[in-house]
């Protein structure tokens, strides 16, 4: 690696001059090499830890969700036009199809997201922290696989300038920011974000028709041309876009049953945004940041007991709830779905492995983490649930409890405070 | 009677290069140095009695601060001043005595410690420089003439990376031990308390003692602080006063009170990767490290530490012992790049964290460390990993981001009184994003002292 290293040196003094130039050389720098730094007043000897490994772990850990769910666009685009339906059929086809599909959002969220942050680092004069390495990672995991590439755009420099940069950077945000952008788009863009047509991928993008997907597809089907509607046209009749939590929405665990097994939603076959569906993978990825001790198993442990702990609540008194309460005529059904059930149904266990257990925007008492995660839970259910409008919770409830997490920390600190003062009388 | 406390929290550094349980013969180094900066809050340019060239005897005092004219530092050997060194704004850096061949000791005035009265005590261990001994918390500075502290702490262990191994330390000075323990008794209406290492045999040296609570501490590094060891025993509560003595020093004390002389003859370990022979040295206070170093390193490229790898001062070859220090460390410098670090590792190295192998399975074995910072200074984003190293009822993170915004209540109330730099060194060892923790903890404690 000598050469590389000589490489750089040669070009650095080119480099130091103009500050921006000088912050994005040293970006790529210290991503090559870490730097010979020696320690300085304090201790002489360091872990070998340091954040750029701690984020490239989490990065690694959602690789199993990210090539499932690249598959996964795959297949719910083909089966939508009933080509494929079998999981094994055209395993490579569906692979290209998804990672196509998926490759300009994963560019354009890095792109935009890192260019932001080189450019405050630049104006700021300090090196290019690594927080964005597992945001860039995770906003393609949670966007409608067909999102248009400029609202994307649009949604992370807002996350990134108004959710970090405003605060501070990295470290200092208290919005989790890829829920951020997620909220941003939810909120400005409604229409796109929600409802039965934004979790499958009908079109063919450009880099599709380069290795001539679209065409082959069509031939598929018997088509020479494309219909008036598009593809769209070509969908298979009856075919629903819907994800088992907006079936679950309407008519209830029944509603769930009658079009996918729990094996369906465990694998993660269905339609859902590309991190989310594959239960299995998420696992893995979960172990993973628990056995490395870079996600907290403590949040991830007291979601589960307070979504659990909430819909069983809701089970319970989901009937009195609908009638009395919110004067339905009949109870609304997805009231009684199963608490259990709901743990593996919608983003749960995503948000729960990946966005809950952002140490930064998490509280950071011990103590303090079991009552966040627990409260995430809960007000999940409660958002998911009872919310009319959107039949997904987490994000809005993980939001909810970054604000409070500081007031949360605040409480255990206030506690080991007056035990201080305890022992001195 | 004593406790016996397991502490779960905390990691042994495993270095390789211990010290071998011998002591170097033919040892006699050169100068010894009196350092005005190893005490917190001392004058940085004391009222001088003695000029270059002037002859001393050991236990004639150099200097004192003018705030405090009657606590003198004496001279640990006898010789010739040979130089007040200087450094920035001319305060005084090091007064280095050129040793004699045979040490010449001052006669310290006896006094019956058993029927004289505190203050005569204090009076005489502050004229015959036996105070800069005692260090008191909050803070972790020189005892003050004029407060009574609560109670009084000796850890007998050091748990630190390699630490002199206290049992071989103490060999054979029982009697020493007993005399220093009866010297504190006097000074504190509390009690004197000693922390033995609760794994392994307690040294009779130990189990001997009369009046000190004798405490058994097992448990991985920091154990052996006697903060952490305070902290589980008899905390400090706010207006609470209580000092510190370390082992060698409680040692010398009492050959002091025996044999009155300014005797401050302790073991001093070198160790370290880059050492050929680590052993022991017996020598006195503030001695030089050349002669120790001289031909016993394998390479020219080492950091040379007074005191452990993780609370030490970066010293030079010609440099001196700091005054609180029985250990130099050796360690190679790691200013190398290297190529994709962070994600392929090239070497082992220490660590806590699950990413790697090593600290996934507990790296038992014992590593060449080097002094590579691994990374780059970063903003707090890692949480918990302080305080899987900290055995107090503390967070020390809200402490430190509080000394940040200078909020003294909040600095208060979440503990700075229980802690100075070496309770933390072992967090700011384990930082993932490489803050400088004892030095943010020091700036605190001067705000503290400043603000009154």
């Amino acid at each position: 690696m000598k050469f590389l290293r000589n490489f750089l040196e040669t070009i650095e003094p080119k480099m130091a001059g103009n500050k921006y130039l000088h912050t994005v050389y040293d970006g790529f720098a210290t991503f090559l090499f870490t730097p010979n730094a020696t320690t300085t007043d304090g201790v002489h000897i360091r872990d070998g830890i340091d954040l750029k490994r701690t984020m490239v772990t989490v990065v690694m850990a959602l690789q199993v969700c990210l090539l499932f769910g690249m598959w996964n666009i795959g297949h719910q685009h083909y089966t939508a036009f009933g080509l494929y339906p079998g999981m094994a059929e055209a395993l490579f086809t569906k692979l290209a199809y998804g990672f196509l599909q998926l490759l300009p959002i994963i560019i354009v969220a890095h792109v935009v997201g890192l260019g932001v942050e080189f450019f405050f680092a630049a104006k700021k004069g300090h090196p290019i922290e690594e927080g964005f390495l597992v945001t860039g990672m995770l906003i393609p995991l949670i966007v409608p696989p067909a999102i248009p590439l400029w609202m994307l755009a649009i949604s992370v420099v807002f996350a990134v300038v108004i959710g970090k940069e405003a605060f501070g950077g990295t470290g200092m945000n208290i919005l989790n920011i890829a829920l951020t952008c997620r909220v941003f788009l939810f909120f400005a863009y409604p229409t796109e974000m929600s409802g039965d047509n934004c979790w499958v991928a009908h079109d063919y993008n450009y880099l599709h028709q380069i290795f001539g997907m679209g065409a082959s597809t069509l031939s598929e089907l018997g088509q020479s041309v494309l219909p008036e509607k598009g593809w769209r046209g070509l969908l298979v009749n009856g075919f629903s876009g819907a994800t088992p939590l907006a079936l679950a929405a309407k008519g209830g665990w029944a509603a769930v049953e009658n079009q996918f097994t729990i094996q369906n939603l465990l694998i993660g076959d269905i339609p859902g945004s590309v991190g989310e569906t594959c239960k299995i993978a998420i696992i893995i990825g979960a172990l993973i940041l628990v056995v490395t001790g870079i996600g907290s198993w403590q949040i991830m442990l007291s979601m589960i007991l307070g979504a659990a702990f909430m819909g069983f609540i809701i089970n319970m008194g989901g009937g009195y709830l609908s009638t009395e309460i919110f004067g339905f005529e009949e109870a609304n059904p997805f009231f009684a779905v199963p608490f259990y059930y709901h743990l593996i149904m919608g983003s749960f266990l995503f948000a729960m492995a990946f966005m809950a257990t952002d140490p930064v925007t998490a509280a950071q008492t011990l103590t303090g983490k079991f009552l966040y995660g627990f409260m995430i839970g809960c007000v999940g259910i409660i958002v998911r649930v009872l919310n009319p409008a959107f039949p997904e919770g987490w994000m809005l409830a993980i939001l909810f409890m970054n604000v409070f997490a500081p007031l949360i920390d605040h409480w255990v600190y206030s506690r080991n405070i007056k035990r201080r003062l305890a022992r001195a009388n | 009677m004593g406790k016996t406390i397991k502490l779960k929290k905390g990691y042994n550094i495993n270095i390789q290069g211990a010290a071998q349980k011998t002591i170097a013969t033919n040892f006699s180094p050169t100068t010894f140095a009196v350092r005005p900066i190893d005490f917190h809050g001392f004058a940085p340019i004391p009222k001088m009695l003695v000029e270059e060239g002037q002859e001393v005897r050991a236990g004639d005092p150099l200097f004192f601060d003018k705030r405090k004219e009657h606590i003198k530092l004496v001279s640990p050997v006898s010789g010739e001043i040979a130089e007040i060194r200087r450094g920035p704004k001319r305060r005084i850096d090091e007064v280095i005595i050129l040793a004699d061949s045979g040490n010449q000791y001052r006669e310290i005035p006896s006094i019956d410690i058993t029927s004289c009265t505190r203050e005569a005590l204090v009076d005489h261990m502050c004229e015959n420089g036996v105070w800069p001994f005692l260090t008191q918390r909050p803070y972790g500075i020189m005892a003050e003439a004029d407060v009574t502290p609560k109670a009084i702490f000796i850890s007998g262990f050091d748990s630190a990376p390699l630490a002199p191994d206290s049992n071989f330390a103490v060999t054979g000075q029982g009697n020493y031990l007993q005399k220093g323990v009866d010297v504190l008794r006097k000074l504190t209406p509390g009690k004197v308390h000693l922390s033995v290492n609760g794994a392994g045999q307690m040294a009779n040296e130990f189990s001997d003692l009369t009046g000190a609570e004798i405490h058994k501490f097992e448990g991985p590094h920091p154990a052996g602080v006697v903060g952490i060891q305070i902290h589980h025993i008899d905390p400090i509560n706010k207006n609470d006063v209580v000092w510190t003595v370390r082992l060698q020093d409680l040692i010398a004390i009492g050959r002091i009170y025996k044999d009155w002389q300014f005797n401050t003859e302790r073991l001093v370990a070198v160790a370290g990767p880059p050492v050929k022979e680590p052993k022991y040295f017996k020598t006195f206070l503030g001695a030089s490290l050349e002669k120790m170093l001289d031909g016993n390193l394998k390479s020219d490229h080492v950091r040379l530490i007074s005191g452990n790898a993780l609370t030490g001062s970066t010293v030079d070859a010609k440099s001196h012992l700091r005054y609180q220090d029985t250990q130099v460390t050796v360690l190679t410098e790691g200013d190398e790049y290297e190529f994709m670090g962070w994600l392929l590792p090239s070497y082992k190295r220490p660590t806590l964290s699950g990413t790697f192998l090593g600290g996934l399975f507990g790296n038992k074995s014992a590593m060449d460390v080097n002094t590579n910072t691994h990374g780059e200074h970063r903003a707090f984003v890692v949480t918990g990993e302080y305080e899987k190293v900290l055995p107090m009822d503390l967070h020390p993170q809200a402490l430190i981001k509080n000394i940040m915004f200078q909020d003294l209540d909040y600095m208060e109330g979440l503990g700075i009184y229980e802690v100075i730099e070496e309770d933390i060194a072992l967090c700011e060892f384990a930082c993932t994003s490489k803050s400088n923790l004892q030095q943010i903890l020091r700036q605190g404690i001067n705000l503290m002292l400043e603000q009154g």
